[in-house]
């Protein structure tokens, strides 16, 4: 296979000098057979046998336009899906330390949940074996069968055993919020062994994409995904899962953060007069929020006025939440230098390149 | 400190209160336990009418899903936004450090001394022999008062 470098797509010359780190970058299944060496032959059969085609995702139409970085489809396999691609690509032309990488197959759209934990495990070896183990600067989110939230808890203890393994991921529209205490022994596995949770934008939950039912259109759809984010931030806080597991770290991933301080300052707000209701909530959510909750930058948001973007960093209030991601292989900037706000100090810049990452994840 | 009695002390049995009007401030006298104490009826946060909000107690939690329940009719939730305060001191308890509401000393004496006039007694006058002319006056009761 010939590699390529995709025009144009670099770490700019002006970020230098820094160690950086890409906390957010995707690896596609060429197929549902490619787990097969993983899967035991009872699962072989039942899918063969079954037709299974594959899992089915809801994040993107498969031939959206503009999606996908141009050149990053292999000649066979879906963007992301070539181990050499990804290196010629992103690792070498960016200069990465890490890159931490997510497979967002659609393990939660299974109903049987023996199948689920089967398909999580294999996805997750062929992740360890065919990526992880081929380049050190890898590291891996293992995938939970969300709907069985033991065998999942079983997942994390078995990633937690693979050093390759930073993460665990469970997605963004969960059948239900992710704060309840059905999913507390996937949290507890995570803390025990130094995992973070990563909360990835997606999921087949059966709920509607909003509040408010199913949007028409597909800029709809990747506009609400902060919707989700935000209802899970919630609950994570008033159920008090940090309060349960207080070591425990948590990142969304490509839900933006924009949103953010406004919703911390209704959080707090309302956490004055209706603490009562949740007297674990012992200080306010904001606090909570900055503690234990980090975010992957892709895709930023970019103002018409760059200045408002370091105003929204500004309302944070927290140098520790960003970091650095390029959601390779889709496409979020025509000019790499925009995969970063401009105007950050030479401090914060730091810290959402590398020093964020170092702290959250268990990187050597 | 100037001294006002508000109310009988059968007037506002316990797990009551009496809002007054002393001195241009709107003031709750609060029955609490059989003890009296009195807050301005203002919240701190909005200005909202505190006193005739709920008693009720505070929920502490060491833990999700476990619940203490203390202090139980010692605590008035402004009725506007829920903000919770101690009537026996006007401390809040969400926000200690920023955020209290006025607390009034209070005390409870009988008719009898307040128609005797004891400052008066206090400051060393005596009785002298000769007294003008008096109608009685209903001093059998206790009567709860503000220092304001």
């Amino acid at each position: 296979m010939t590699t390529q470098q995709i025009e144009r797509f670099a770490r700019p010359e002006q970020w230098s000098g820094h160690p950086l780190i890409d906390t957010d970058v995707h690896i596609n299944l060429p197929g549902l057979k490619t787990l097969f060496p993983y899967l035991a032959e009872r699962w072989q059969d039942y899918i063969t046998e079954s037709g299974m085609g594959g899992l089915p995702s809801n994040l993107y139409p498969p031939n959206a336009p503009n999606m996908f970085l141009p050149g990053s489809k292999p000649e066979q396999g879906p963007p992301g899906s070539s181990l050499e691609l990804l290196q010629a690509q992103l690792l070498d032309p960016w200069d990465l330390t890490y890159a931490l990488v997510n497979c967002t197959y659609a393990v939660d759209s299974v109903h049987n949940d023996d199948l689920a934990a089967a398909l999580a495990r294999a996805l997750n070896e062929w992740q360890l074996h065919e990526f992880l183990e081929r380049d050190p600067r890898l590291r891996g989110a293992a995938v939970l069968p969300l709907q069985n939230p033991g065998f999942a808890a079983r997942e994390v203890e078995w990633a937690s055993q693979h050093s390759q393994f930073v993460q665990v991921t469970v997605p963004s529209r969960s059948r239900e919020p992710l704060g309840r205490r059905a999913f507390w022994p996937i949290y507890e596995a995570a803390q025990r062994a130094g995992l973070v949770v990563g909360i990835q934008a997606g999921g087949l939950s059966g709920n509607p994409l909003t509040p408010v039912g199913w949007p028409t259109y597909f800029v709809e759809d990747y506009v609400d995904v902060p919707l989700a984010f935000q209802a899970q931030l919630l609950s994570l806080v008033t159920e008090g899962v940090f309060v349960q597991f207080p070591d425990l770290k948590m990142v969304t991933i490509e839900g933006g953060f924009t949103w953010l301080p406004a919703l911390l300052w209704r959080f707090d707000k309302d956490w004055k007069g209706l603490r009562r209701e949740v007297p674990w909530v012992d200080r306010p959510p904001s606090e909570i929020v900055r503690d234990h909750i980090r975010m992957t930058i892709a895709p930023l948001d970019h103002p018409d006025t760059p200045e408002f973007m370091l105003q929204v960093i500004d309302q944070l209030l927290c140098d520790e939440m960003l970091m650095f991601s390029t959601d390779y292989p889709q496409a979020h900037f025509d000019d790499p230098a925009d995969a970063l706000p401009h105007g950050l100090s030479d401090a914060l810049l730091t810290k959402i390149m590398s020093g964020n990452a170092l702290a959250t994840y268990r990187l050597p | 400190m100037p001294k006002y009695v508000v109310a009988t002390v059968d007037e506002i049995p316990p797990g009551h209160r009496k809002v007054v009007e002393i001195a241009r401030r709107s003031i709750g006298v609060f029955n609490v336990k059989g003890s009296f104490y009195a807050i301005r009826n203002k919240c701190p946060h909005a200005g909202g009418p505190m006193c005739e909000g709920v008693t009720s107690g505070l929920v502490r939690s060491d833990q999700p899903g476990v619940y203490d329940y203390v202090m139980r009719g010692e605590i008035i939730r402004c009725p506007w936004h829920g903000w919770e305060f101690e009537i026996a001191t006007g401390q809040s308890w969400f926000d200690p450090a920023k955020t209290k509401v006025r607390a009034y000393p209070t005390s409870v004496e009988p008719g009898e001394i307040l128609a005797k006039n004891p400052e008066l007694q206090a400051a060393g006058y005596q009785p002298g022999p000769y007294a003008g002319e008096t109608y009685e006056v209903e001093v059998d009761r206790d009567y709860v008062i503000i220092n304001l």
